[in-house]
């Protein structure tokens, strides 16, 4: 399944070209020059499709490309069903070759590794024992962001130590209020006097969506990566905050969830109800956060690309001035939508680990 | 679908360095943070608190002052006043012994006065008896020195005696 089918297919795309139309305001121009469908038929050499464009800029990649034909090429690690591969993705070409690994042949199909068979075509049920375990773009620019963040925080941290009982200096200041906020307005109203516990992982939440929200932002190296934006990610964040807020759920929330105050005999249409709670919730928590920073990606790429669907350096000062708007959008949004997470996050848990009163 | 499908490398790692930056982070960066900030806003607390006792400190040590002034004005005043008394009283006690002391020396004077008075009077008395005795004598001498004045007067008077 590809998610370009549906970016491709013809309503969609119209759509999609409705909304920036009505955005822009330039609704001759636009029926003069720019029917991408149009373009597409002609020459191929010429065509620019930017839903090919845009998805291949959010997607994860094998290299990090830095501009025309740079690229830095990847470390490929496979683990396959006879063992592990490991080879670098320049092996790859520019995508556009085969390499003969230890026990397959690898090629890249989209910027996925895929095993082939001699004649170069994908062979999908050997694509199915291989594993992709790549040091991919994101992997790459979340080390980034974590070494970011553990410089960042090291010396914040050895400022205290230094500086203690006096009040904050420099980026001690910078970053008290954040961490205070994150206390006195995320972790205390709404887990309650146990916050304490929690507060590490509340702020590394926060930090990190943060971190990875604005250098995602970047356009360029080190940033240009969607790190937050890629479903894995926030996945692996949902997974943790349902692993903690159900590891630490007291007995009141055990009952609210197994013996609930309603008649017993409800108790088989309330479990899976529960259940599906238990699930949502984390569920709604990856899906708004890798939504949020997708859809911004996309709206920056998409403005990007009428310059090269209209052809004209003439769109650029409208696109950027469009893209300036929205960059500046999307710093408010890197910021809620880490604050957001936090403070789900913190609602979960402080559900789960409230006291009873009846 | 591609774009939502999480793909397992890249779960892999965040959770490998997820898991790590939070464990690095929350022993090196979050503990020694919030304890400092926690020292601090205690050690601020603590200063409000202790400025505010000072404070009412002060309030009550000028209240205490204020008493003291008070208490001190009252008792001076009331030393004042029974000093008053006391030398009211003296020199009412000193006049009226002064008064006594007079009155008595007067009466004194007075009686002694009288009795040498009396003992002038007397002896004034003594004398004039004297006097009139020696003039009456010397009188009766000079009217007695002829005879017949003599026989006059006892004429008148044998005249003055009626005989009954």
């Amino acid at each position: 399944m590809d998610l370009s089918h549906i970016l491709n297919s013809k309503k969609i795309k119209l759509s999609f070209f409705l909304a920036v139309l009505s955005v822009l305001f330039v609704g001759k121009a636009f029926a003069v020059q720019g029917n991408p469908g149009q373009e597409k038929a002609g020459d191929k050499k010429e065509a620019f499709d930017p839903s090919v464009a845009i998805l291949e800029h959010i997607a994860d990649s094998h290299y990090w490309h830095l501009w025309g034909e740079t690229a830095i090429p990847l470390p490929v690690i496979l683990y396959t069903n006879k063992g592990f591969e490991t080879f670098s993705s320049a092996n790859f070409g520019h995508g556009n070759e085969a390499y003969k690994g230890k026990y397959y042949t690898y090629a890249l199909e989209k910027d996925k590794v895929k095993a082939v068979d001699p004649s170069g075509k994908v062979d999908e049920a050997a694509s199915k024992k291989v594993y992709d375990f790549s040091i991919t773009k994101n992997v790459v620019a979340l080390w980034i962001a974590c070494v970011l963040l553990l410089v960042l925080f090291f010396a914040v941290a050895s400022s205290y130590k230094k500086r203690v009982g006096k009040a904050p200096k420099g980026f001690q200041s910078f970053i008290e209020p954040v961490i205070v906020f994150v206390r006195d307005d995320i972790a205390r109203p709404n887990i309650g006097y146990k916050y304490e516990r929690f507060m590490p992982l509340l702020l590394t939440i926060f930090f990190f969506i943060l971190i990875n929200n604005l250098i995602g932002l970047v356009p360029f190296f080190p940033g240009g990566a969607n790190v937050t934006g890629n479903i894995a990610v926030t996945f692996v964040l949902a997974i943790i905050t349902m692993i903690v807020v159900n590891v630490n759920g007291n007995k009141y929330y055990w009952k609210h969830i197994f013996a609930p105050d309603v008649p017993f005999w409800l108790y088989p249409i309330m479990w899976p109800v529960e259940l599906v709670g238990i699930l949502s919730r984390p569920f709604a928590l990856m899906i708004r956060l890798f939504a949020n920073i997708t859809a911004g990606h996309i709206i920056v790429l998409s403005l990007i690309s009428l310059i090269f669907v209209f052809k004209s350096i003439a769109v650029a000062p409208v696109s950027i001035a469009f893209v300036v708007f929205m960059d500046v959008l999307e710093l408010l949004v890197a910021l809620l939508q880490a604050f957001v997470f936090t403070l789900l996050t913190a609602l979960f848990i402080g559900t789960a680990t409230e006291e009873h009163h009846h | 679908m591609e774009l939502v499908t999480p793909e397992i490398g890249l779960v892999f790692w965040t959770t490998i360095s997820f898991l790590i930056l939070f464990f690095l982070l929350a022993k090196f960066a979050w503990r020694p943070i919030m304890g400092a900030i926690d020292v601090r806003e205690r050690s601020i607390e603590d200063a409000l608190l202790k400025a505010e006792a000072a404070k009412e400190e002060m309030t009550r040590l000028t209240n205490e002052n204020e008493a003291l002034l008070k208490q001190a004005r009252a008792e001076r005043d009331l030393i004042l006043k029974e000093a008053k008394q006391v030398k009211d009283q003296i020199i009412g006690e000193a006049k009226a012994a002064a008064q006594t002391e007079g009155n008595k020396i007067i009466e004194k004077a007075k009686i002694e006065i009288n009795s040498q008075k009396a003992i002038a009077m007397a002896d004034v008395k003594n004398q004039i008896a004297t006097l009139s005795v020696d003039i009456a004598e010397k009188i009766l001498r000079k009217q007695f020195e002829d005879k017949h004045k003599q026989d006059e007067l006892v004429a008148d008077l044998l005249k003055e005696v009626k005989l009954n």
